[in-house]
């Protein structure tokens, strides 16, 4: 027979521990953290995603390639977000051009 | 195509023909990742722009209804990976039934979304382009933060509506016994994008409901 076959009680752990994850972070958005909230709930989201990645879509018992695919998907996710943000953050780094000021004026308005 | 006949002519053996499935699956799957991926990428764009008025639209989006709903569809991932380990150990009366729960706990979640999120936010006027009359502070910004909400968990649900026809079609197999522990491929393959879009929501909850600090 192709493929893994995954006992009953491992899934029934990843289920109690996702649905614990969710208690979780519904909780701590009500705890005033800062900036750390965000930090944590994406945080728990990764594990949750990698809990589901891992188990469910059974990736721990899949071929190097199959991986290999999954990261290469990340990666460049990785480099959309990267790139799109390195852009808009770095845009003040350097003055605005005086000749472009006027332009500038027309479209604020 | 015979149903006795498990292996496809193109393969050696049932484990490369799995390996090509699965392959094939992922890589259709990374597709995915950039098309949500492109719309989260926005989202964090006009989130830092907006700040203020994303975090005020976080706090209009009901809590409870999304946590619940996550609750929903991780069960129904749970009933999907049972599923397939039933058709892998080709039990068909466990497979049907859990393919069934699968697809009930997919109409719920979407039905909730449609019954008492989207159509009392449509009521309360905060559907922008159809019912829109909010007029607090920075109510253009706010609006964005609306039409993300809209777009991202539509697309979402749109992958749901899809998800359950999958599940109709394998039900429907199922019943006819198309499937064997040498013949599941197609279980498998479809349990793949359901606990796919299960990892979408798994981070839409806390992107759309939590972060915008409910303190």
């Amino acid at each position: 027979m192709p493929g893994h076959v995954v006992p009953k009680k491992l899934y029934f752990l990843v289920f109690a521990a996702l649905i614990f994850f969710t208690a979780l972070t519904t909780g701590v958005a009500f705890v005033n953290l800062g900036k750390w909230n965000t930090v944590v709930a994406l945080a728990i989201a990764v594990s949750k995603a990698s809990l589901v990645v891992l188990f469910f879509m059974h990736l721990r018992w899949s071929s190097g390639l199959t991986r290999m695919t999954l990261l290469a998907a990340f990666v460049w996710f990785a480099i959309l977000v990267a790139l799109t943000l390195s852009d808009e953050f770095t845009r003040q780094w350097t003055p605005v051009p005086s000749s472009w000021e006027a332009q500038i004026q027309q479209q604020v308005r | 195509m015979h149903s006795s006949t498990a292996l496809a002519e193109q393969f050696d053996d049932l484990e490369q023909q799995h390996e090509a499935s699965s392959l094939g699956m992922w890589v259709f799957l990374g597709t995915e990742i950039m098309f949500f991926g492109g719309l989260f990428t926005a989202y964090i764009l006009f989130r830092n722009f907006y700040l203020p008025a994303f975090e005020a639209g976080s706090r209009l989006l009901n809590v409870r209804i999304g946590a619940f709903n996550t609750a929903v569809l991780l069960c129904s991932s749970l009933t999907m990976a049972l599923a397939v380990r039933a058709a892998q150990l080709g039990k068909k009366g466990a497979l049907i039934t859990f393919l069934l729960l699968t697809l009930l706990l997919g109409l719920t979640f979407v039905g909730v979304k449609l019954a008492f999120e989207w159509r009392h936010d449509y009521l309360e006027g905060l559907a922008p382009g159809v019912n829109w009359t909010f007029n607090g502070p920075d109510a253009r910004h706010l609006e964005l933060f609306f039409c993300f909400y809209f777009f991202l968990t539509g697309i979402h649900a749109l992958h749901m509506v899809i998800g359950v026809g999958i599940l109709t079609v394998l039900i429907i197999l199922a019943g006819r016994g198309r499937f064997s522990p040498l013949r599941y491929n197609a279980v498998e393959m479809s349990g793949l994008y359901w606990h796919f879009v299960d990892i979408v929501w798994i981070f839409l909850f806390p992107l759309l409901y939590l972060i915008g600090g409910r303190y």
